[in-house]
């Protein structure tokens, strides 16, 4: 039995009386592509922000390969290989695109305490920098600020950075969010090359993406997993169709 | 160690907190609502001790004329918040920082240009002068029992108003989420300046009663001013609650600190080595405090903001 | 670094150099002294925009860590200890020590917290300093200038001019080296979106406090200049006024660029030195109420003029990086 990428125990969050994450069991298997969706407050994001460090769970555990994360910090899981992007695009405007990618190769390069030579200079962050944004498609792109791109590159430039740590699972929060039909079919041919090199812990609302990509999807509803599969098993769940199509159950 | 000293001092205590609380509680609702930092907010404590020491010398009374000066003072709180601050509350904190600290320069001057460098005397009538034993044996001034009397009723007012009204229930909110409150149709900009003149008016206040205490003089907001932001800190911003409970706290730590550590000191080390360490210990004192509450509370001990 | 903003930097150090041997020419020693006030306060004010331009802390207590090294220097030159070796090493390592101490426990908090807190924790110092009657509590005392061992020799006025011009210098090159390196892309990134640096794997708080702490260091080399320059160390250095003057000069003459902090020095003591005479010659008696033009200067530029005096050299835009 190979050892889950991740691994979700009894997961438990609430803020005052709303209950975002209610006892969450789901393991991802390494190299899938696994989808969360459901609908709007699901509590989706919440778990990525409970992955990913920014929040902590009121009970439960998180497991990365088999390693207890549940109490270690955002930077902490990061170096682990726990990459992340973010819904709303989050990236540093102030720089140029290859910067911003530079910064996520330099984040797993050992320390940062180096204050004498540029940064600018280093090949060893240059190198994989540029390499990341290449196989994203945003190569040409890479010395332009990066508050120029649009919205589209942005999304694309915050995979980049993902990427460009060379984590073993991947937290996509609505990559293709905002992005026209185009850009979106670019998205998922990005991702489907993904496959397999990474895991992917992938939340989307775009069901055609969702179904092209996922080898498994689990469907959150109130916080709690109300069903776990392949595409195929989930789009005939009646359970899902309800959840999604309100069919008169609450 | 006389026990009755230290009841003298624990009242000191008490007083000087109920003043700084009065000076914080506008600070942490500005800070709290408006996301304002408000560096000038000592200024308007020295602006309500001129306005009352005018007013008195006018109305040659001592009443009517502390009376007056708290309109007088809500007035300029209006007035700088509608002329100098509003363009503020969209500016980082960094701007917020640097132009009321021109505000201050700005205040300090008028003030000498009006009333000259000099400290004015702020004499308090024959009334009010006298001292009243608290318990046998323990004559206390009338006038810091005054003060104290009226700190704890604007506590009380400011404590219902936030409380039981609607008023205070739009405070909480703001103090909360503002965007949210003005999405709901209240008129923000009447709101802030409302918040900000009653600000003022507590500090104003403060301001009035200080002056007998000590003298009126240009900058004597400012040291009462950092005071109060460590208040603000150990409360946590936004609270009302949070600032009483944290003005208390100060007030008898800084006056039973100065009191009790040289003596404390002079129990373990020579005498003097603790007359040397104890003022300097007992001036720190609270900002050692402020500095072991936030390592436990980075956001204070009753922080309203969400955000 | 863009070539303007080098001839710039260049500019303005070469013409900090002439200054001596042109008020030996024209026979105006007060200036060379003038011109070290700014020099010194430069240094200062260029520390702090490495935390404050480069890495957003908003920290109201800098001009503490500038009354530890002039302090440093007054107390041991006290007790006899003038041996500049001595003095200026252990002035800066105090306020490196302090600055560590102290941003350690600020860089816990953010946002208007944190700006409250450097405020109280500087004014905490300043307390200190006036309540230690054996140093000249509120009055301050006299310091010697520190000797060098025969090396330079401080009395005399060009020696110091050129060692304070040495330090200004030395300042401008290790900042602009580190703003550059790995260790500054993490300082300015953060400042822009410290969530997204802790989401790439940064533990940030470590880069800040190693920044506040260079800082804290430079501001106390710039303590220990102004103690010797003054001959005189009082705790008025480490009043809160002075931290948001300080202040004012990174914002005035541009923050976030290094040299735009020189100039802001140089802008701002050169409006408090004439300031009064000029408003003397719009209305008598007008000059000693020459805070009241200040305040509303002060206000205008915060809220007109952005980028300061180095955005009036340089089109506003990307300045390092």
């Amino acid at each position: 039995m190979v050892e889950p990428a991740l691994q979700i125990e009894g997961l438990c969050k609430s803020f005052g009386s709303l209950v975002a994450t209610d006892d969450l069991h789901l393991d991802i298997a390494p190299g899938e592509i696994h989808a969360i969706i459901g609908p709007n407050g699901a509590g989706k994001t919440t778990l990525i922000s409970q992955l990913s460090g920014e929040q902590r769970p009121d009970k439960g555990r998180i497991k990365f390969t088999g390693r207890d994360i549940t109490s270690l910090s955002m930077p902490a899981r990061a170096t682990l290989g726990l990459a992340r992007s973010f819904q709303i695009t989050s990236i540093f405007s102030d720089f140029s695109t290859l910067d911003n990618v530079a910064l996520a190769v330099q984040a797993h390069a050992g320390h940062s305490f180096h204050f004498w030579r540029p940064a600018n200079k280093a090949a060893t962050l240059r190198g994989p920098a540029l390499h990341a944004l290449e196989r994203i498609g945003l190569g040409k792109r890479a010395d332009e600020p990066a508050a120029n791109l649009s919205h589209g590159e942005q999304r694309q430039l915050e995979i980049a950075m993902a990427l460009a740590t060379e984590p073993a699972v991947m937290l996509l929060d609505e990559p293709m969010a905002g992005m026209g039909r185009d850009e979106t079919a670019n998205m998922v041919e990005i991702l489907q090359g993904l496959k397999s090199r990474h895991t992917i812990v992938l939340i989307e609302h775009d069901m055609d993406a969702v179904f092209a990509l996922a080898d498994r999807i689990t469907v959150l509803v109130y916080g709690r997993a109300i069903a776990t599969g392949r595409p195929e098993e989930i789009r005939a769940n009646d359970a899902v169709r309800a959840a999604y199509l309100g069919t008169g159950d609450a | 160690m006389d026990p009755l000293l230290l009841l003298e001092q624990a009242f000191n205590g008490l007083q000087f907190g109920v003043m700084l609380f009065l000076i914080a509680a506008g600070l942490t609702l500005v800070f709290g609502i408006m996301d304002l930092v408000n560096l000038a907010h000592g200024a308007l404590v020295m602006i309500g001790a001129y306005l009352a020491t005018a007013l008195v010398a006018w109305t040659d009374s001592f009443i009517l004329g502390m009376i007056l000066a708290l309109p007088a003072t809500f007035a300029v709180g209006a007035l700088v918040e509608i002329v100098a601050l509003r363009t503020l509350y969209r500016r980082d904190h960094l701007d917020q920082v640097l132009a009321t600290f021109g505000l201050i320069l700005f205040f300090n001057e008028i003030v000498r240009i009006i009333w000259g460098p000099v400290s004015l005397y702020s004499g308090l009538p024959d009334y009010l002068s006298g001292h009243v034993e608290i318990i046998p044996g323990a004559p206390y001034p009338v006038f810091r029992l005054l003060i104290i009397a009226v700190g704890l009723a604007v506590a009380a007012i400011i404590y219902f108003i936030v409380a039981h009204t609607r008023l205070g229930m739009l405070i909480r909110a703001g103090a909360s989420n503002n965007e949210m409150v003005g999405a709901l149709g209240v008129n923000i900009k009447s709101l802030f300046t409302f918040v900000f003149a009653l600000g003022a008016v507590f500090a104003g206040l403060a301001g009035m009663m200080l002056g007998p205490l000590t003298s009126v003089e240009p900058g004597m907001g400012e040291p009462l001013l950092i005071l109060a932001f460590v208040v603000i800190i150990i409360g946590g911003i936004g609270s009302i609650r949070g600032a009483f409970i944290a003005a208390i706290i100060v007030g008898l730590a800084d006056t039973m600190g100065r009191v009790l550590l040289p003596v404390l000191l002079r129990a373990v080390v020579s005498d003097a080595a603790a007359d040397t360490a104890g003022p300097a210990l007992a001036s720190m004192l609270i900002y050692i405090l402020m500095a072991a509450i936030l390592v436990v509370r980075p956001r204070g001990l009753f922080p309203a903001r969400t955000g | 670094m863009n070539k303007r903003q080098i001839w710039l930097t260049l500019i303005t150090l070469a013409l900090f150099a002439a200054v001596p041997p042109l008020t030996v020419i024209l026979d105006q020693p007060f200036y060379m002294d003038v011109v070290a006030r700014i020099m010194i306060l430069a240094i200062a004010a260029v520390s702090l925009d490495l935390i404050l331009g480069y890495g957003g802390m908003v920290s109201f207590g800098h001009a503490a860590y500038m009354g530890v090294g002039a302090y440093a220097v007054g107390i041991l030159s006290y007790y006899g200890m003038d041996n500049g070796f001595l003095q200026f090493p252990l002035a800066m390592g105090a306020s490196a020590l302090i600055g560590l101490v102290f941003g350690a426990m600020s860089l816990r908090t953010t946002g208007v917290y944190f700006i409250m807190i450097t405020l109280a924790f500087a004014q905490m110092l300043y307390f200190l300093a006036v309540s230690l009657e054996e140093f000249g509590g509120d009055d301050g005392m006299p310091a010697m200038r520190s000797e060098f061992a025969g090396l330079l020799d401080l009395n005399d006025s060009m020696q110091f001019y050129y060692l304070i011009f040495a330090c200004l210098a030395l300042t401008l090159i290790i900042l602009h080296r580190l703003v550059l390196s790995r260790f500054g892309m993490v300082i300015r990134a953060a400042r822009g979106n410290e969530r997204r640096m802790q989401a790439l794997g940064f533990s940030t708080y470590r880069y800040k406090l190693t920044a506040f702490t260079i800082a804290a260091t430079l501001c106390g080399l710039s303590g220990a200049l102004f103690a010797n320059l003054n001959e005189f160390v009082s705790p008025d250095v480490m009043q809160w006024t002075h931290s948001g003057e300080i202040m004012i000069m990174v914002i005035m003459g541009g923050m976030g660029t290094l040299i735009g902090p020189v100039l802001g020095a140089a802008a701002f003591l050169l409006l408090e030195e004439n300031l009064p005479e000029w408003m003397e010659l719009v209305m008598t008696n007008a000059g000693e109420h020459w805070a009241i033009i200040m305040g509303p200067i002060l206000i205008a530029i915060v809220l007109f003029g952005r980028g300061g005096i180095h955005a009036l050299f340089i089109r506003k835009g990307k300045v390092h990086g």
